[in-house]
């Protein structure tokens, strides 16, 4: 939580550059529209949020925006330059992402995933492999020193020569954002990054997204766990079959009666007691107010 | 023995290590560690009496005090059983054999012999027409190596048994017993004790190899096959073959010297060109493999059509090297033959990967698999009636001439070192060059960011993707490159077989090479493994030369094999250490794995 104190200045210090920005983002598949119309942006140093309900197509609107689908209509640009519909010339431009359902290479070692991760930043051939000269070598010395500072970042240093499959689950989703981190993208997507973690573990991811916004890398996040969006994020957008139904602050969003109802159909603060009730200590609220004060008073 | 179990408890009483869980027969331990230590020495023993009276029988089991044929079988079964017996014992000067487990490797070295023994009567008593024909030795040995197994199968096993899930049934814990250990970490040791360490073990793998190829009858390779069949999980179960892996990482450029030399030491090894012959044959067909298992192994691309770049390769090589019946007429000097097969071969490669590898899975299986048979078809077929005069149709390219570098030519004997080498020595070695050339690339492009790349395709290529690999330009890479490396291989094979011929490079056939059964080497050997390929190369280019008598059966057998490796062990012989994940995927998909293609294909 310290983490976020002191980075709405710096935040408001660089007048906000769009890093991404998708228009009139539509995928139809067959019959259904999964995602209708949608346009959202992200600037640098932020951290936005998009939240709806199961089957909203926040995961397809993803797959959209990395190059996984040609979307059936709409653009999307990454810093000003239009992306192209092929994930690796995505990601080589800029833009990572982790998985809702974890894709790490289960077979390879934690070291060996986030050095997949580096592929776009460096050049290597196979001749050069194979002539094994000092400037590869020099190369694959650079990777595994870049691969293991972020493993030292995600706390997964240790673990270096396990067998992606063999770690638990939330390392897993850790690593993924290791490896994910590997490209120095300049945006990071993040679908659903604490599911199936415990109220420690997503505390600890919480500190991750803000240490890598802190980096400089804007991040796009899906989440079904709203306290956890809330603390996070500078920007909510609300997905409901397919169409952006409200975007702002986490408080306009929370107090915004048609999410409340497309969600829920209850009102939201009920559902949050309800929802926060079984995990909630008692310092871990104090912290969640004092967060969602500050960046409400950031907007 | 299933009735016997039933009174453990008052055995395990009186045993110091209750940790074990106690062996299948019950018996106090150190009674079955005395029985074992008998049988194995009477076992030993007996084979130095006659186990018949005729020598009908191959291999002359007749001479008492000089074992023979399958009886030196049994005698090496019998004494690595005792020497790892006395080990577990503790015994000084032995420790070393078991860093790992004492009792699981017994009991597979007992099974082993047990089993060459039994092999061994039961072939003398069917071939010779009745048990009369068996010597009292006979008797003795099948009596003792019986013996032998049953006290084996009273040692406690090596691990405690798992509380969670005890083993029930006499299935599983004999299953259980196999259970070893891994090995601690060994003391550190004088250097140049290491190094010989490394000399010895590439000596005595030249030694198993030598003795394997040189068996001049099928019972005596069924019985050699049956014991390294239980030798080698011994062991491994040891923690013998831990220890070496662990030894070879720290000395890797001494480990790669041994076993070069060792495989080059064989043709000195041998009277004769006979096995140099097939020596040769098996070390193309390994190379080929090895290749194979670029695609196949590293980047999980499955290639049915590969032996096609073997013949395109070889094709190459003789049409520029001065086969009389050549069309072109040439004679290339050998390295620019070499290079023109890399060549054309890596341009077929591209040619057929290009339009194939944007799809994905079986697709690719289905083109390489109508590639190759387009191939030995225009082969076939291009004889000046039915297409241009290229290749001589069904007669293939015959007397290609023998190499000569400078003044030495490949097709002389020659005396080197006091050993007289013969044309397929000569070959043998060149060969060798290649298979090393060929290792270094695998290995080469396996470590580094293309190999990790190829890797991470075959691992999940959605994600690859997500992570900025070009999954089409990687494939294509590796297509070429498996290509190439056939290609090599084709050169060489020309020359060793005189010339070429469409038949040598169909789909399925009785005899390596063919498609199927390099790709039966790289799955039963171990994909995405250097040493996996060669031993299943190896094996699968023996057994048919060896066993002629299941000619009939040989394709049926192959796949009952495959079949029963699929089940059993589906890594191969030899696991790759990030194992094959295609055989066990479970995961689910947010993308459906088409969606360039914007097809929606149910694959799970
Ligand atoms: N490849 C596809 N083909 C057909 N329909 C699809 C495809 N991918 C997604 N859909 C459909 O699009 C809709 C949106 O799915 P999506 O996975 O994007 O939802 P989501 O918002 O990520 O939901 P969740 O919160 O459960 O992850 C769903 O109805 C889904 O069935
Ligand atoms: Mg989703």
């Amino acid at each position: 939580m310290t983490t976020a104190t002191p980075t709405p200045p710096a935040a408001e210090a660089q007048p906000a550059a769009t890093v991404l920005s998708a228009t009139g983002v539509t995928m139809r598949f067959g019959g259904l529209t999964a995602v209708q119309n949608v346009d959202l942006t992200v600037n640098s140093g932020e951290i936005v949020g998009l939240i709806g309900p199961n089957g909203a197509g926040k995961t397809t609107f993803f797959n959209c925006l990395t190059g996984l689908y040609t979307p059936t209509e709409g653009t999307v640009s990454y810093k000003d330059k239009v992306l192209p519909h092929k994930s690796h010339l995505v990601t080589q431009a800029g833009v990572a992402r982790t998985f809702q359902n974890i894709r790490l290479f289960a077979n390879m070692t934690v070291l060996e995933n986030v050095l997949v991760g580096r592929h776009t930043r460096t050049k290597e051939g196979l001749l050069s492999a194979l002539l094994r000269g000092p400037g590869f070598r020099r190369a694959e010395n650079q990777s595994e020193q870049r691969a293991m500072e972020l493993l030292e970042f995600t706390g997964l240093a240790a673990k270096r020569d396990h067998l992606a499959r063999n770690l638990p689950y939330g390392e897993q989703r850790k690593l993924e954002i290791a490896r994910a981190l590997a490209s120095d993208p300049g945006l990071l997507l993040l679908d659903e990054p604490t599911a199936g973690m415990n109220p420690q573990e997503t505390r600890a991811t919480q500190d991750l997204v803000f240490a890598i916004r802190d980096q400089g890398t804007a991040v796009l996040v899906i989440e079904h766990d709203m306290r956890f969006i809330f603390n996070l994020c500078d920007r909510v957008a609300v997905l409901v079959q397919g169409r952006k139904l409200v975007e702002g602050t986490p408080d306009v969003v929370q107090s915004d009666e048609r999410v409340v109802a497309a969600y829920l159909g209850t009102p939201y603060e009920g559902d949050t007691s309800a929802e926060t009730a079984p995990e909630d200590g008692p310092e871990d609220t104090t912290g969640t107010t004092s967060t969602k004060d500050t960046e409400g008073g950031t907007a | 023995m299933i009735t016997m179990t039933t009174n453990t408890p008052t055995t395990t009483k009186d045993q110091p290590a209750a940790t074990t869980a106690p062996g299948l027969i019950p018996l106090p331990p150190a009674s079955a560690r005395i029985t074992a230590v008998i049988g194995a020495a009477t076992t030993f023993a007996s084979t130095f009496l006659a186990w018949t009276w005729t020598e009908a029988f191959p291999g002359n089991l007749t001479i008492s005090g000089y074992p023979g044929g399958l009886q030196v079988l049994t005698l090496t079964g019998a004494l690595l059983t005792l020497l790892f017996l006395l080990s577990g014992q503790g015994i000084r000067g032995l420790r070393w054999l078991t860093p790992g487990g004492t009792n699981s490797p017994v009991l597979l070295l007992a099974l082993g012999t047990f089993a060459v023994t039994w092999f061994a009567v039961g072939a003398i008593a069917v071939e010779l027409g009745g048990l009369v024909n068996l010597e009292p030795g006979g008797w003795i040995a099948a009596v003792t190596s019986l013996l032998l197994v049953i006290a084996a199968t009273a040692l406690p096993s090596d691990l405690p048994a798992d509380d969670q899930r005890p083993a029930t049934g006499t299935w599983k814990r004999l299953l259980h017993s196999f259970k070893a250990p891994e090995p601690g970490r060994a003391a550190p040791l004088p250097a140049w004790i290491e190094v010989l360490t490394i000399a010895a073990a590439c000596g005595a793998g030249l030694i198993v190899f030598t003795y394997g190829i040189g068996t001049e009858y099928g019972q005596l390779f069924i019985g050699f096959l049956i014991l390294t069949g239980f030798g080698a999980p011994a062991l491994q179960r040891s923690g013998l073959v831990r220890r070496f892996s662990t030894l070879s990482q720290k000395h890797r450029n001494v480990t790669i010297t041994a076993a070069f030399v060792a495989a080059a030491a064989f043709p000195f090894t041998q009277e004769s060109d006979t096995y140099t012959s097939v020596a040769v044959s098996i070390l193309i067909f390994a190379t080929v493999a090895v290749g194979l298992n670029v695609v196949v192994g590293l980047a999980g691309l499955l290639d049915l059509g590969y032996v096609a770049f073997l013949g395109v390769g070889a094709y190459t090589a003789a049409l520029v090297s001065g086969a009389p019946t050549a069309a072109l007429g040439i004679q290339f000097p050998f390295w620019a033959a070499v290079l023109a097969g890399a060549v054309v071969s890596m341009i077929f490669g591209v040619i057929i990967g290009a339009p194939t590898l944007r799809v994905r899975g079986d697709y690719l299986a289905i083109v390489t698999l109508g590639f190759g048979e387009i191939f030995r078809i225009a082969m076939q077929n291009l004889d000046g009636t039915s297409g241009p005069d290229i290749t001589n149709g069904p007669n293939g390219i015959p007397s290609i001439p023998d190499l000569k570098f400078f003044s030495f030519d490949l097709g002389e004997p020659h005396t080197v070192l006091g050993v007289e080498l013969g044309r397929f020595a000569n070959y043998y070695l060149l060969m060798l060059l290649f298979t090393a050339l060929i290792i270094i690339v695998f290995r080469r492009s396996d470590r580094s960011r293309i190999g990790r790349a190829w890797v991470a395709i075959r691992e999940d290529e959605t994600a690859a993707g997500a992570m900025g690999i070009n999954s089409f330009r990687l494939k294509l890479m590796a297509f070429a490159l498996g290509a190439t490396l056939a290609g090599i291989a084709g050169t060489v094979l020309a020359h060793v077989e005189y010339g070429v011929h469409p038949d040598g490079y169909k789909f399925v056939h009785t005899v390596p090479p063919n498609s199927a059964f390099l790709l039966a080497a790289v799955i039963l050997g171990g994909m995405g493994t250097v040493s996996g390929p060669l031993i299943g190369a190896a094996l699968l280019y023996l057994i048919p030369a060896k066993l002629q008598f299941m000619a009939d059966y040989q394709l049926l057998l192959f796949g009952i094999a495959l079949v029963l490796l699929m089940r059993f062990r589906p890594e191969g012989l030899i696991a790759d250490r990030r194992q094959q994940l295609e055989f066990h995927e479970t995961g689910q998909l947010d993308v459906p794995k088409d969606s360039a293609t914007g097809l929606t294909k149910t694959e799970a």
